[in-house]
């Protein structure tokens, strides 16, 4: 169990590095993405209008407040349920290189598999701990698809963002897996 | 000259603010009493997840910001005194206007959309939102309101099984067991387990919302048949070992809480509906000389 601090764009040798339970910290860039967002880019077929090569990308939706000058002021940031998104992910690890996926909730087989392929891995931030999150995101660089309010494609600038806990590596491994095939195992044995 | 309808408006936005900013007293100590028990017991990362979201309602309250992004679907118990002067219609009409005013003023993220076109309303409010339980107590000349702002990742988790009767208890516990597995780390654990008991379908969902969001942590239900079942779901839930944000942990239930009806002798319906840990709720009791009473998760 090991402490990183990585700065983004990460390559394939920082991810690959990364076991279950280290805890990992970002600087650098974070984009945000959410249900409408996946399905603009993959149900629709829409490229993103940015490279997301080496990318860091979050589950959210943030609470805003549009400036006079069009930018956008952070109000509240927080993560949503990745598990909701979870067909969107191979695309996104394989497709369009995004190195690591932070979310609540997990993501399923498939994209557990995928990430071991692509080289990827999903970091746990606390849910609903938004009040902490929204202080370590520094400001809203720039966004796209703002007809999708609030879910378009966000570029935050983040600093020590986390700490984040490893929940899936990219050799396969799942914390979630473990801990669900272990719950499923003990509510099996229980005598109702 | 200000009414009771411009006191219920004021009081109805500033409740939607509250709840999303100050987490209730019982929650916080049920969240402490989860540190205590994982750091006693090892769990490490179980630890950490806890101490995060401890240290950010602490981050809300030294900030004056939202505990959670997700300002959740708007939804309001009202309990009127039948010697209150009120037009319900209008009431009504006033939490609506409370629930815009909330958005606009803050602004907070409004989450509304028609369920086909996706389409955003821009307000948290639409057709049939905010949602407005109303209740009456006798006798009283008073109004008391409580606002929970609904987050969709715990109420996605919301779960219905009309049972035979002759699965009995048995059915019931394996059914909640089986939604606990399923909701796993989606739905921001430690939860609160929310389970409605008998009724038809509809009620039975009704009661288990009451019981997830609107009663309090370390209250038991009265009747000491049901009381027994909230006290053994809640030990078993915790043994699953799925814990804080599904991580691993024995902190996966704050609480087991079970509301019930009566139900017709050929059902045996079971719903569930869980809420995450921030467990949001503020209350406020208006007095016929608008004198306002606000309560920290309750009354």
């Amino acid at each position: 169990m090991a402490d990183y601090k990585l700065q983004t764009p990460l390559s394939e040798a920082q991810v690959r590095q990364l076991r279950l339970e280290d805890t990992v910290t970002i600087d650098g860039t974070i984009f945000g993405i959410r249900d409408a967002t996946q399905i603009r880019i993959f149900d629709e077929g829409i490229a993103p209008p940015v490279d997301l090569t080496g990318s860091v990308c979050l589950h959210t939706a943030p609470g805003v407040r549009k400036l006079p000058d069009g930018r956008y002021e952070k109000i509240c940031i927080g993560t949503t349920t990745s598990t909701r998104m979870d067909r969107f992910v191979p695309g996104l690890v394989e497709q369009y290189g995004v190195r690591a996926i932070v979310g609540k909730g997990g993501v399923l087989e498939a994209s557990v598999q995928a990430m071991q392929r692509a080289g990827a891995v999903y970091l746990a931030i606390v849910g609903g701990a938004a009040a902490l999150e929204t202080l370590q995101i520094e400001e809203i660089e720039q966004v796209w698809w703002e007809d999708l309010m609030p879910e378009c494609l966000w570029k935050f600038r983040v600093k020590d963002f986390g700490p984040l806990i490893l929940a899936i590596d990219s050799h396969g491994n799942s914390r979630y897996r473990a801990i669900q095939e272990r719950a499923a195992a003990r509510i099996a044995a229980f005598e109702l | 000259m200000k009414t009771i309808y411009d006191t219920i408006e004021t009081v109805a936005r500033d409740l939607y603010w509250t709840a999303l900013k100050d987490i209730p007293d019982d929650i916080r100590a049920a969240l402490k009493g989860g540190l205590d028990a994982e750091r006693k017991d090892g769990n490490s990362t179980a630890e950490q997840v806890l101490f995060t979201i401890l240290e950010n309602i602490k981050t809300a309250d030294e900030h004056d910001t939202l505990v959670c992004q997700d300002t959740g679907l708007p939804v309001y118990k009202v309990v009127v005194g039948t010697k209150a002067a009120v037009d319900i219609p209008e009431l009504k009409s006033r939490i609506q206007r409370a629930c815009e005013r909330a958005t606009v003023e803050y602004p907070l993220r409004s989450n509304t959309v028609h369920p086909l076109t996706r389409k955003h309303t821009g307000t948290n409010t639409g057709q049939g939102i905010p949602i407005i339980k109303l209740d009456f107590a006798p006798g009283s000349d008073c109004i008391e309101i409580t606002m929970a702002p609904k987050g969709s990742g715990s109420e996605n988790m919301s779960f219905l099984n009309m049972l035979n009767p002759a699965e009995g208890l048995r059915g019931i516990k394996k059914f909640v067991l089986q939604c606990i597995f399923e909701s796993g780390a989606k739905p921001c654990p430690p939860m609160i387990v929310g389970i409605g008991l008998g009724g038809t379908s509809d009620v039975a969902m009704q009661l288990a919302k009451e019981a997830s969001t609107f009663r309090k942590i370390g209250s038991s239900n009265p009747d000491p048949d049901v009381a027994a079942l909230e006290r053994e779901l809640l030990d078993k839930i915790n043994q699953t070992g799925i814990g804080p944000q599904g991580l691993g942990g024995t902190t996966t239930a704050l609480a087991v809480n079970i509301e019930w009806a009566h139900t017709h002798i050929s059902h045996n319906p079971v719903a569930v509906n869980i809420q995450c840990w921030r467990g949001e709720r503020a209350s406020a009791r208006i007095t016929a000389d608008l004198k306002v009473t606000y309560g920290n998760g309750g009354l």
